[in-house]
């Protein structure tokens, strides 16, 4: 099995997503408050995992750019919920670094004005074993 | 001791390619009873069916067993070559050897195997058969359509048309249904009412046909071909004898603030009112809700006015009952709600509104006399968004796992019109699919692309934002050109999902008709019995059966109404012999089995029994036959093994199983 396709497992298995179920309607996309961060838009984000284009994805700017505020999770017609396809490609981004992302000693530096308290907490409740 | 005739088909290779018929014969000969077996090309050919007739009357067999394909295909013609043959049809029984067998084997012997243990069982059931007899029912020369939208309309003009009487129940005013709120229809644009009420007169003034508007089906016993009906008839208010249909009362009224159901709310109507202009009957009702002489006691003006004296406050509602052989369900559809689908901002804002709606809004007699305008403030629009597929293909809890089907091409038509009326108007359409299966369909859409300039996005909508300007930010997705879509709107019309009329599960229920997960109500097969319900005399026309545009539903309501002509023209019933029935002296009365009954076939009777010499009345079970559909369940269920079913006993089942297990 290639490194790729096992990758692309590993995002089904962590997010517990099943990108067949998509339809392509593209409403994660039209919904999505980052959109224009993105080089890879949300709703290529499943095509992606469904095509076993990891590489891609881990390196893309969209990774990063994700604001996690789960408005494609929400409307998604078809339960396919794009949102957590990429929360398992950080994962798997972050699992190859080794260790937690977050330790509960460096949340106060981390903070600033700009930065969503929603975020946070979606980041706490992803990295934090 | 039975005389069995084994006869084991080959289907061509479907069964011979997995199974050795030649040895499943060689080891059937030996079963006890069985005194011939053979094998064959084709059993069910004409050649085949010959084998049989010569093989009982050489062989003297009493009994027959047929390995093939399942009973579903061709138990029926093996059963009427027994009979031609002199044996009593229920004699024959089938292995299936194809479906059960053949087709899921891939190893020889293991196929062979199988086969002959199937063989074995169809066997030792065929030892335990008897002979058994239909009996009759009578059959009732009248029909109830329940639904007086085009589906019912036409399955009654269809029925009355072949000498039937009819009667159609409709819950509104006016018979006429959805239908009636069209403004235009596709593909070919001719207008709804210009079609339909010519349709609605005919239905009124056919002398084989009974309305019954502003009523509900409220009770349903019997069974088919003696169906017996309670139908509640609501008190109007108004004697239809009397009532000339002037209007002057609903004129009068003072009472004119509640919305119209006819234009979909976007309007209102009086207290006292007909649902439109053409409705029929036109004879008015009063809405006790909304009337201040219901509310008040004060008023009462629509009786000073009514030159005919025609109201009558005192009128209460009407139980009538009626004998009928056929039902057909024609209860149609609705929109769904919109309340889950916030984004969409249609409960925020007046000028995002429904493709119905929109229908009402574009009607010369809806509530803005036919011009295109905001809701909002009157003003016409420049910029307008449909979208397709609002709560049509979500697997989500929030909408219908089903396409409408019939929203690709409205929305098109409504662009098309549109455009056509309003060449300045700028109509964009976000879609996901555009699904136009039908003669004439997909040239209609593309017309409205390449001739009037619609402009089609591949894409859905994310959201739609009220803005303080009032105009509408519609934000969505252009997947074509990978971008996403940022557009002013005057307003937005939501393509939104149907379902069926909410009632409908009332009404099955009273029918002991089958519905699905979506309320759609189910057919006897769903392609070779598509207008039937699994309950024998119930038939399907519509929308109730699944989302259908009108040139299919009045096609389907056809096929009803020939499937009600068929059975109303017989004027006996031969009723399925292979009914459960109690044995007295085991029932106790205690009622499980007519509690899992899905038919309502199973009543209780105080009868006198001899049991053993000791004589007493007890509560029994007793099964209507021409009810019962033979499904067995009530077997299982009895606790006391007092409930058997003819022509599958349990000894039958039992004997099987032993042959099997042997």
């Amino acid at each position: 099995m290639t490194t790729e396709k096992k990758q692309a497992e590993l995002i089904r298995e962590i997010s517990g997503v099943e990108p067949l179920k998509c339809m392509k309607c593209g409403k994660c996309s039209a919904t999505c408050p980052a959109y224009n961060e993105m080089d890879i838009k949300p709703h290529q984000f499943v095509s992606y995992v469904a095509n076993e284009n990891i590489e891609a994805l881990v390196n893309s700017k969209s990774l990063w750019k994700c604001l996690s505020c789960f408005a494609c999770i929400e409307r998604c017609p078809r339960n396919v919920q794009p949102g957590k396809l990429i929360d398992a490609a950080r994962q798997i981004v972050l699992r190859q670094k080794g260790g937690d992302y977050l330790k509960d000693e460096e949340i106060p530096e981390l903070l600033d004005e700009e930065l969503p308290q929603q975020l946070l907490v979606s980041a706490y409740r992803r990295y934090k074993r | 001791m039975q005389r069995i005739g084994v006869f084991v088909c080959h289907c061509g290779s479907n069964i011979a390619a997995t199974v050795d018929v030649k040895k499943v014969v060689e080891v059937i000969r030996s079963e006890p009873g069985v005194v011939h077996a053979e094998d064959y090309q084709y059993m069910c050919s004409e050649a085949g069916q010959e084998r049989i007739a010569i093989a009982v009357k050489e062989h003297k067999l009493t009994g027959i067993v047929v390995c093939s394909c399942s009973p579903r295909m061709h138990e029926t013609t093996f059963r009427k070559a027994a009979e031609r043959a002199g044996l009593n049809p229920y004699m024959v029984e089938i292995a299936n050897i194809r479906e059960h067998c053949s087709w899921i084997h891939k190893d020889i012997n293991e196929g062979t195997e199988k086969a002959v243990i199937l063989a074995r069982a169809a066997v030792a059931k065929v030892n335990l058969n008897t002979p058994l007899y239909p009996g009759e029912s009578r059959v009732t020369k009248r029909a109830l359509v329940i639904g007086g939208g085009i589906a019912g309309i036409q399955t009654a003009l269809d029925i009355a048309d072949a000498g039937y009487e009819v009667d159609i129940v409709e819950k509104t005013p006016s018979i006429g249904g959805i239908m009636s709120q069209l403004d235009k229809t596709f593909p070919t644009l001719d207008c709804s009412a210009c079609i339909l009420t010519p349709k609605m007169v005919d239905a009124a003034a056919h002398e084989k046909i009974k309305l019954y508007t502003y009523s509900e089906v409220e009770k349903v016993s019997g069974f088919v071909g003696d169906f017996t009906v309670d139908i509640r008839k609501k008190a109007r208010y108004v004697d239809a004898d009397k009532c000339t249909g002037c209007g002057l009362c609903q004129e009068k009224c003072p009472s004119k603030k509640t919305p119209s159901e006819f234009n979909r709310g976007l309007g209102n109507r009086s207290a006292i009112y007909t649902p439109f202009a053409q409705a029929i009957p036109n004879v008015p009702v009063i809405d006790t809700d909304a009337c201040i002489k219901f509310k008040t006691g004060k008023c009462g003006l629509c009786q000073k006015v009514c030159a005919a004296g025609a109201i009558d406050y005192t009128q209460k509602d009407e139980i009538v009952t009626e004998k009928y052989g056929a039902i057909v369900v024609a209860t149609g559809f609705d929109t769904i709600k919109l309340d889950n689908y916030d984004e969409y901002a249609y409960n925020q804002s007046k000028d995002v509104i429904t493709s119905l709606e929109l229908e009402r809004v574009m009607n010369a007699a809806g509530p803005t006399h036919g011009h295109l305008e905001r809701l909002s403030d009157g003003k016409a629009p420049k910029e307008i968004v449909f979208i397709q597929c609002v709560g049509s293909r979500c697997s989500d809890d929030r909408g219908k796992p089903y396409c409408s089907k019939i929203c690709c091409m409205y929305t098109a038509k409504h662009a098309m019109l549109i455009r056509d009326k309003y060449p300045d108007v700028n109509v964009t359409v976000f879609y996901i699919d555009v699904r136009t299966p039908g003669k004439n369909f997909d040239e209609f859409y593309r017309r409205a692309v390449e001739q009037y300039g619609v402009n089609y996005v591949k894409g859905q909508v994310g959201k739609v934002i009220p803005q303080p300007n009032g105009k509408l930010l519609v934000q969505g997705s252009d997947l074509l050109d990978n971008k996403q879509i940022l557009k002013e709107a005057d307003m937005v019309v939501l393509a939104t999902a149907i379902e069926p009329n909410k009632d409908v599960r009332k009404i099955a229920t009273m029918l002991t008709a089958s519905i699905d997960t979506n309320n759609f109500l189910t057919e006897a097969h769903a392609k070779l019995r598509p207008v039937e319900s699994p309950t024998a005399g119930i038939f399907l026309s519509g929308v109730c059966q699944g989302p259908k545009d009108i040139p299919e539903t009045v096609s389907q309501a056809g096929a009803a109404a020939i499937k009600v002509v068929g059975l109303l023209a017989k004027d006996k019933l031969m009723t399925n012999p292979c009914t459960a029935h109690a044995d007295e002296l085991l029932c106790n009365g205690c009622s499980t089995c007519a509690n899992v009954c899905p038919y309502g076939a199973i009543s209780y009777e105080d009868k006198q029994v001899n049991d053993h010499g000791i004589r007493e009345t007890r509560r029994i079970a007793v099964v209507n036959n021409a009810l019962c559909q033979g499904c067995g369940a009530c077997t299982v269920a009895c606790p006391s093994g007092a409930m058997d079913l003819q022509g599958f006993s349990n000894r039958q089942i039992l004997a099987e199983v032993d042959a099997i297990c042997r």
